[in-house]
This record gives C-alpha cells, structure tokens and sequence, in this order.
C-alpha cells in the first residue's frame, strides 16, 4: 500500500497546483446543470406530467452526479494514461522504480477516487441548496459515484493503455461514452427506449449507478437491499475485471 | 554486482541480444557499445529488470530479478534513453516525488534533492518547471533522479546521445566525479570518446552478441594499430588510390571522403605516401582511437 501512496502523492503535488481550476470547473457544471436541465427542460417536462409527482430537476440530479463520476472516471483513464506512455512516459519511470504493477495502478486509482469523491460531494452539496435532496440516504451517492468511476476508469485504463496515439478516443467517446451516457437512464427512464437500446442500458455500468443513485435521494423510490447488491455487485465485477485488464495491458507494456 | 551468463532477449523472432555474458565488479565503469539495434539497450532493460530475460542467468546484487525484481530496483538508479521525467511537476519535485516511490521519508527526500541540483548544478532551477529545460539540464536532471536513492549502480543508457558539445561535456564531469566517488556505473552509449573518457573495461556489442571486451587500451592495441594516417584526395575516386596503398600500410579503410591508414608508425607511412606522388589534399597522422576499434569490429555499414 505504501508504494501506491507515493504515487498518489505525486499527483496530489500536481493538484495542489491546480485545484483551484478544477474545483470552480466542478462548481460550474452542477449549476448548469441545475439551471439549465432542472429548471429549463424541467420546466416543460413538468408541464407534461410523465414523470408524475416527481419534479425533473429531482429527477435528474443523481442521473447527472453519476454520469459526471462516469465521465470523469473515463476522463482521467484516457489522456493523463496514454500521455504516460507515449508522451511524458512517466510511467516508464515509475516502472524503473521499486514499484509493482499494481503499485502504480493503485496510486492511478487512489487519486481518481479521490477526485470523484471531490466532485461529487460539490454537485450533491448544490443539488441541496437548489432543494433536490430529498433522502439523508443521498449521503452514500459519492461513495457509488466512486464504484462507478473505478468501474469504467479500470478498463479504459486498460484500453489507453494499449493504444499508441490518442485518436482512438473520439471513436470511444462517440461509440461508447457518449451513447451509453445518453442511453443510460440520466435523463429519461430506459423504459422510453426500445428493447434493443435498454439492453444496452442494462449492460452500462452508469444505468446501475444511476438507478442506486436516485432511490438514494428521491423520495418513495424504494429498492430491496437484493437489487441493491446486484446494482453494487454488477459494478464491482468491472472493477475486478477492469482492473485485472489494466494489469495486463500495463505489464505488456512497461515489462518487456 | 551484475552476472550474466548465456543472457538471451527475443522478441518474437528477433533476437535483441544473443547470448552475452558479462561481469560488473563493483566500483567499475563498464561500458556496452555498439551501433543502434547492436542490443545495448535490451541488455540494460535486463539488468533494470523491466525485461525479463529469455533465456540464460542473470543476477544482479546477488539477487534473481525474476523474483527479486523490486528489491533489485530498489538498489538501481536509471536514466533511460529517452527522457521521463514528469512535465507536470518542478525540477525539485521530480526529485522529491522519485525519492518517494523508495520509499524515502519527505524530509529526507528534500535534502537529497537539494544536494543532488547541487551536484548536477540546477540548483537555480529548482523551482522551474521541467519544460523550458535545455535537452542538457534534463539529462543531468534524469542523472539527478538516477542518484536520489543512493543506488549501487547507476545504470546509464546512451546518456549524452543528442546532447551539445557543451552538454555533453558537462554531463561527463558529473559521472566522471561519480566514478571517483566510487560508485558502479554500467553505461550504454556509440560514443567512442565517451567510453574512452569514463569506461574502465567496456563490451562491444554487434547484433546482439558480445565481439570484443577489455579495457578501451587493450582494445586499440588489438584491433588497431597505434597510429592512423588520414588521407584526402579531392580529385580523385578514393577507391582508385586505395589499391595503391595496400603496402604502405598494415590496413587501409576507404571511407566515402578520406581513406585511413593503419600503421604504428604513422609518420613513416605518411613519408611513404608522398613518395608515391598520388597528391593528397591533406595527410593527418593521429593516434589510434576506440572509434578505429568500433569500425573494424562492426564494419562500416551505417545501422539505423
């Protein structure tokens, strides 16, 4: 654990620096985010009834806390990993280093956790004062706001691991985090989607944390602790699994 | 320190290296050299143990770097070819964060860091970030990082390739004070002046095997003569010269401008050249270098 920690330390040397930005930026997007979905769009949905008692800016604020873990879990799985590789080859350091392969995946991991832990305490804090809290539940949102991000963050660690230039990120926002945030049930419920499409949401890691994410803090959105565990246990698996890809993706690449 | 016997890299069906063996005493300067793709950098991936070795032995500090490989680590500094350190963070962060991952204490890891931008002379530079560095300053940091867990060797691969005159030199002041200090230092480089300067025994290395090792001394004495004649003929094809040559000296090498003469008696061979009347353009009798050495053994066909 300790050599994971020296390298989580590094970066927290690089944040110290620049968490000043990143925490305004993680300010700004909830706000949006409120404002703009909550109280625009919501303002028709509203209108419409569909979704019955339940106000559309409540209903999406845990939708959008967890596809932006979602995305940042990918985010700083994909430049900062191939960037290590290929551009600053900070890795090849840490390689040359008495650190473990899972020493350095461990450091990567921590300091994602604690970015999403971060980010997610901010967006809850200002989906509170906007009033869209409605369950003290709401306080284990940043803790599956971080299984997610570590679910995703895994692979696509693996994924950027293996690439050599950046240009196969387009191709996986556009094919892959773009559509399965859109399809995910954030902004509408994936009973609206045709049968092939919910498919595809029941497979994406995202609809499991959002589902979990909003009985945490919707009122009368009950969930048996059974569903509980298999929303948390789907997401553990591409934890598991993520990680053990990211293992061999990193070891072909640093031990050879 | 380093034993290697029968040591073999294939990746896939090329073979990188192929068969060396190679001992490093403690407190020598040991030097593989060799054109690029010879393997040098291969071997020293084995000995960072970040590249297990196909087939063979390898030990390095008495241990296994299959089993042992962290510990090993541990006791290794390494500056790679290509630079990594972290554009992220200053010239003392490198260090201090490198410093870290041996798990150095922070207070500790402050002091060597200072003294270490000492020793590679950045200390003005230590709150700068690594960007704007001159190619040299980031070599002497990488050298700097090297150092920061006070390894038993140092293994420096091609550390003055692409450097300045300037740069170069400045980097071969601070190994050569490390070699006084005593400390193992294992170094790749193509370099000829370069093992002559800080390699008290070296290996040249061709296509992955091992073809000559010794002293840089030994070596010139046996694959050279002592002295060298150089011979320029602008007007004329130097292959069309070169047949009447042959006598004068013990080998001659054309080369596309200038032909060498191999002979211990440089200045006689020169006598012997203007007696024939050919009408160099320049004639230059100089000693016999480890360069002379390196082009005999690993002929003259440019490697890329």
């Amino acid at each position: 654990m300790r050599p994971a920690l020296a390298v989580f330390e590094s970066y927290l040397t690089v944040y110290r620096r620049t968490w000043r930005g990143s925490v305004l930026g993680s300010f700004v997007l909830p706000v949006l985010v409120m404002v703009g979905f909550g109280l625009g769009v919501g303002h028709f949905v509203d209108a419409g009834g569909r979704l019955g008692p339940v106000r559309y800016l409540d209903y999406i604020v845990p939708g959008q806390v967890a596809v932006t873990a979602f995305n940042q879990g990918s985010f700083e799985s994909m430049w900062p990993v191939l960037s290590g590789f290929e551009w600053s080859r900070t890795y090849h350091s840490l390689a040359a280093a008495p650190l473990r392969i899972v020493d350095i995946l461990g450091g990567d991991l921590l300091f994602i956790v604690f970015r999403l832990l971060t980010t997610s305490v901010v967006f809850l804090g200002i989906a509170a004062a906007f009033g869209a809290i409605h369950s003290p539940w709401a306080v284990a949102v940043p803790f599956v706001c971080a299984l997610l991000g570590l679910a995703v963050a895994t692979p696509v660690h693996a994924l950027s691991a293996r690439m050599t230039s950046d240009s196969y990120f387009s191709l996986l926002l556009r094919f892959g985090l773009i559509p399965l945030g859109l399809f995910s049930g954030v902004y509408f419920p994936v009973t609206a989607l045709p049968s092939a499409l919910r498919l595809l949401a029941y497979l994406s890691p995202l609809w499991h944390a959002t589902e979990v994410c909003r009985a945490a803090t919707l009122p009368g959105v009950p969930m048996s602790a059974l569903t509980l565990a298999g929303h948390l246990g789907y997401l553990a698996v591409w934890l598991v699994v993520g990680f053990w890809l990211a293992v061999l993706a990193f070891r072909r690449k640093l031990v050879s | 320190m380093i034993y290697a016997r029968g040591l073999v890299k294939r990746f896939g069906n090329f073979t990188a290296v192929d068969g060396i063996d190679v001992d490093v005493a403690r407190g020598e300067a040991f030097g593989f050299l060799g054109p690029n793709g010879a393997g040098k950098s291969s071997t020293m991936r084995m000995i960072g143990c970040v590249s297990p070795p196909t087939a063979g032995t390898l030990r390095i500090l008495g241990m296994d770097p299959h089993r042992q490989g962290t510990a090993i680590r541990a006791r290794l500094g390494v500056c790679p070819q290509l630079d990594s350190l972290d554009p992220e963070l200053t010239v003392a962060e490198n260090l201090v964060t490198y410093a870290r991952y041996f798990g150095i204490p922070r207070r500790t890891a402050k002091a060597r860091a200072a003294e270490l931008l000492d020793f590679v002379q950045l200390r003005e530079r230590a709150d700068s970030r690594v960007e704007p560095l001159s190619g040299g300053m980031k070599r002497r940091l990488t050298i700097a990082r090297a150092l920061v867990n006070n390894p038993d060797i140092a293994l420096l691969d091609e550390p003055t390739t692409g450097l300045d005159p300037q740069a170069r030199h400045l980097v071969w002041d601070r190994l050569f004070r490390l070699k006084q200090q005593g400390m193992t230092l294992v170094l790749t480089t193509h370099y000829m002046d370069e093992a002559e300067q800080l390699c008290d025994r070296l290996v040249v290395m061709d296509t992955g095997r091992i073809v000559a090792e010794g002293s840089p001394r030994s070596l010139i004495d046996r694959y050279s003569t002592r002295e060298v004649v150089e011979l320029r003929f602008p007007d004329t094809a130097p292959e069309d010269v070169a047949g009447k040559l042959a006598e004068l000296a013990e080998r001659v090498e054309v080369l596309p401008d200038r032909i060498l003469l191999y002979a211990d008696d440089g200045d006689a061979a020169a006598e012997a050249v203007h007696r024939l009347a050919l009408g160099p353009a320049s004639v230059l009798v100089r000693r016999s270098g480890l360069e002379d050495v390196f082009l005999h053994l690993t002929g003259r066909t440019l490697v890329d």
